[in-house]
């Protein structure tokens, strides 16, 4: 093995130098498991209930480390992510907190749900008019917009 | 024998669900997303599926990370949706075609596919929107369901090439089922978008139309990255178009006709996209 690997010839390296991003594999999925089992466990609204109820002995009852429960208890996206949470299972945590994955985007960009939304919709002026918008049949990039007939 | 009719292919955003509860499609938010449906319906009006073959990503209802299959496929007579923890309402059951899940899990293996294979398995949004998209107010689902769920959540995940193959392989078994069904492919999830980490919000139009200007011919151009490459362009959810790539693998090598395609940025925090495809 080459002492250093290029990103591009090895994968796994890849998932810790994507800018902003950690891709969840075996190393996160370990650390975060209690915190992701928790949270899976909200898909019954009986357990939601019994979150709300007491929080703390619920964190307890799934043998939350002492990192999991510090994040969860300050409702700290970032840190429960860096702790092993997997936003899939997190959203479900979120929920209970009342907060969408726009309010989620806003808590990790350091932005006011109001500029997250304007960035996601400032995404659309880099949307060349042969790719956005509806198109029918084999040629999109010569067809005319055809809205008209939708 | 069995006609593969085409394929439709469209994203699977939670908040679509909220949108249709609310009936907000001729909002101007999700108009124009909305607007790409109609024509999706003329065609399966069409096209007359008798059966659909899903290609899509659980989001932690019926799969954990206790165990999680890279690929599953379904053998299940019924298929049930169930509350996900967030609020989208519980959406109708499926009715399954057991028989032809075997006959796919079959040549599956025989083909050296080491799938999981699921009697009981509870199906999520990924699944449950783009039929509520295709079918809106009908009181059974007008096909039968053979699901094929692909970990997107936790990596390793299998490459492109990997589910292309896959996807080449679930074709033949179509091709080769003795019924006399019509058969539809789905893919369901992306285009780009990005929930977690300090990209969250990325969205990335020009993949995207290298994903969208490939896919009925040239679906190959799509393996050339590995699943992090995918991630790194498309977003951390964005590798759900390994489940498009998949779907359109069990169209067959030959290439396709784009029906129609719609792309619309945002819905939620994604980049929205429809297509309908079909043999040439």
């Amino acid at each position: 093995m080459p002492s250093q690997v290029s990103v591009r010839t090895d994968p796994r390296a890849l998932r810790r130098s994507i800018p902003g991003t950690v891709l969840f594999d075996g190393e996160l999925a370990e650390r975060g498991f209690a915190l992701n089992a928790m949270c899976y466990s909200f898909n019954d609204a009986e357990n939601r209930a019994a979150f709300v109820a007491d929080e703390e002995a619920y964190c307890r009852k799934f043998g939350l480390s002492e990192e999991h429960c510090a994040a969860v208890a300050a409702r700290d996206v970032p840190a429960m992510l860096a702790v092993g949470g997997n936003v899939y299972y997190l959203a479900k945590l979120a929920g209970i907190f009342g907060l969408n994955v726009q309010d989620l985007g806003a808590l990790q960009t350091g932005r006011s749900v109001a500029e997250f939304k304007a960035m996601l919709s400032a995404t659309r002026d880099l949307v060349d008019p042969a790719l956005g918008g509806l198109h029918f049949g084999p040629d999109p990039a010569s067809a005319a917009l055809q809205r008209e007939h939708a | 024998m069995a006609q593969v009719v085409g394929g439709y292919f469209t994203s699977h955003v939670p908040a679509i669900g909220g949108a249709i509860e609310r009936g907000d499609q001729q909002e101007a938010y999700w108009k124009p997303f909305f607007d790409g449906f109609p024509p999706v319906r003329q065609w399966l009006a069409e096209a007359r599926p008798d059966v659909a073959i899903v290609f899509y990503n659980d989001h932690g209802l019926n799969f954990f990370l206790d165990a999680m299959p890279t690929f599953a496929v379904g053998a299940a007579a019924r298929y049930d949706n169930a509350d996900e923890g967030w609020g989208l309402p519980v959406y109708k059951s499926f009715v399954g075609h057991p028989n032809l899940s075997w006959h796919v899990i079959e040549t599956l293996v025989e083909a050296e596919f080491d799938i999981t294979t699921c009697q009981n398995m509870k199906v999520d949004h990924a699944l449950s929107i783009p039929f509520e998209l295709a079918w809106p107010d009908v009181g059974a689902w007008p096909v039968k369901l053979v699901p094929i769920a692909i970990n997107t959540v936790q990596f390793p995940l299998p490459s492109p090439r990997r589910c292309l193959a896959l996807g080449q392989a679930v074709g033949r078994a179509l091709r080769s089922w003795k019924g006399d069904e019509r058969i539809m492919v789905m893919g369901t999830g992306g285009l780009s978008h990005q929930l977690e980490g300090a990209r969250a919000g990325f969205m990335n139009p020009e993949y995207d139309r290298f994903c969208l200007d490939n896919l009925a011919t040239d679906p190959a151009a799509l393996t050339a990255h590995s699943a992090e490459e995918v991630a790194e362009l498309a977003g951390t959810q964005g590798v759900e178009i390994l489940n498009w790539i998949t779907a359109r693998g069990a169209l067959g090598d030959a290439p396709q006709t784009m029906v129609m395609r719609n792309y619309h940025v945002p819905i939620s925090n994604t980049a929205a996209a429809t297509v309908v495809l079909e043999p040439a």
